[in-house]
């Protein structure tokens, strides 16, 4: 079920980041004041972007699992969160990177919008071991909607914080007072940001169907009372 | 802090899209091993299906023997 569609979805998201990323380095122009180092910036901030609303995402689906009872919603948040903490993997190593090559250091610990990305990031990370610390899957699920709401309605806040919050040294890129973008670098970070939400949504795709096929053969294992192959302890959501 | 020259800025850049793509491969590299093992869970329980089949139909042809005995 969750596997149709999923091949000319991944050709759109190979397509649209190969065509994203040659705008990246053909098209758009090198910033007057970072030069080639603000290339990172069409990678990092829509995967900065893209992490943040899959962390909401899964807030969503979660309220979905909590007010309708049914698994898949709990299985979508999962994925939609687990995916966006591969994704802050990402941000956080693209973001060090740049950061040293901008500001000469790979983190600075005074600058709100690096440590609140990364409470954020922790956050969820704790969201595996509180998960799989519950054995019985109804509870796991509920408790894990439970969290993924709670920590959802957090990232939202936590932006409008950070905006609030006097910066440093980090840009604010899209600020209205000192003008955005300029045309064609707009066009060229829309385009990446339109790739990297593509390859968020294949790759929760993927994960789900590899989840759903997985949970059919535990199903038939279990309607056949087949032996099971050494099975892992770990209780990950069921898709059926 | 002024731009840094291209030879310089040009490893940093290379470094973060390089982490973003070993990311994206590692990720469906797990993927693909966790789908061959569905795959071959999936052999696992055809073969069971159909030694079972095989072994039924074994166990009725006995009996119909024993019962024409």
């Amino acid at each position: 079920m969750y596997g149709k569609g999923l091949k000319p979805l991944s050709i759109a998201t190979t397509a649209a980041l190969a065509v994203s990323f040659s705008l990246v380095f053909f098209y758009a122009p090198l910033d007057a004041d970072q030069g080639f180092v603000q290339k990172i910036f069409y990678v990092h901030v829509p995967l900065s972007i893209v992490a943040l609303l899959g962390f909401v995402a899964g807030g969503v689906f979660a309220i979905l699992h909590l007010r309708s009872g049914d698994s898949r919603w709990d299985a979508w948040s999962y994925v939609s969160i687990h995916i966006s903490v591969i994704f802050g993997v990402a941000v956080l190593v693209t973001g060090a990177i740049w950061a040293k090559a901008s500001w000469g250091h790979w983190w600075v610990w005074d600058e709100p919008t690096l440590v609140s990305f990364l409470i954020v990031f922790l956050m969820y990370a704790t969201y595996y071991p509180f998960r799989y610390a519950i054995e019985d899957r109804e509870r796991q699920a509920r408790y894990a909607s439970v969290f993924a709401v709670s920590a959802g309605a957090f990232v939202p806040l936590n932006f409008i914080a950070v905006r609030m919050a006097e910066s440093l040294v980090h840009p604010r890129t899209f600020a209205t007072a000192n003008g955005g973008l300029p045309g064609e670098m707009m066009l060229t970070f829309l385009a990446c940001l339109a790739a990297i939400a593509l390859l968020w949504t294949t790759l929760v795709k993927f994960e789900l169907t590899a989840k759903s096929a997985s949970g059919q053969v535990k199903r038939l294992r279990r309607a056949l009372d087949a032996p099971a192959p050494g099975g892992s302890s770990r209780v990950a959501p069921e898709v059926s | 802090m002024p731009a840094l020259p291209l030879d310089e800025a040009g490893k940093y850049v290379a470094g973060a899209y390089v982490v973003f793509l070993v990311l994206v491969v590692v990720y469906v590299a797990i993927m693909a091993t966790k789908l061959q093992r569905i795959e071959r869970e999936l052999r696992e329980l055809a073969g069971f299906v159909e030694h079972r089949a095989n072994g039924d139909q074994v166990a009725t042809d006995r009996e119909q023997v024993s019962a024409d005995v």
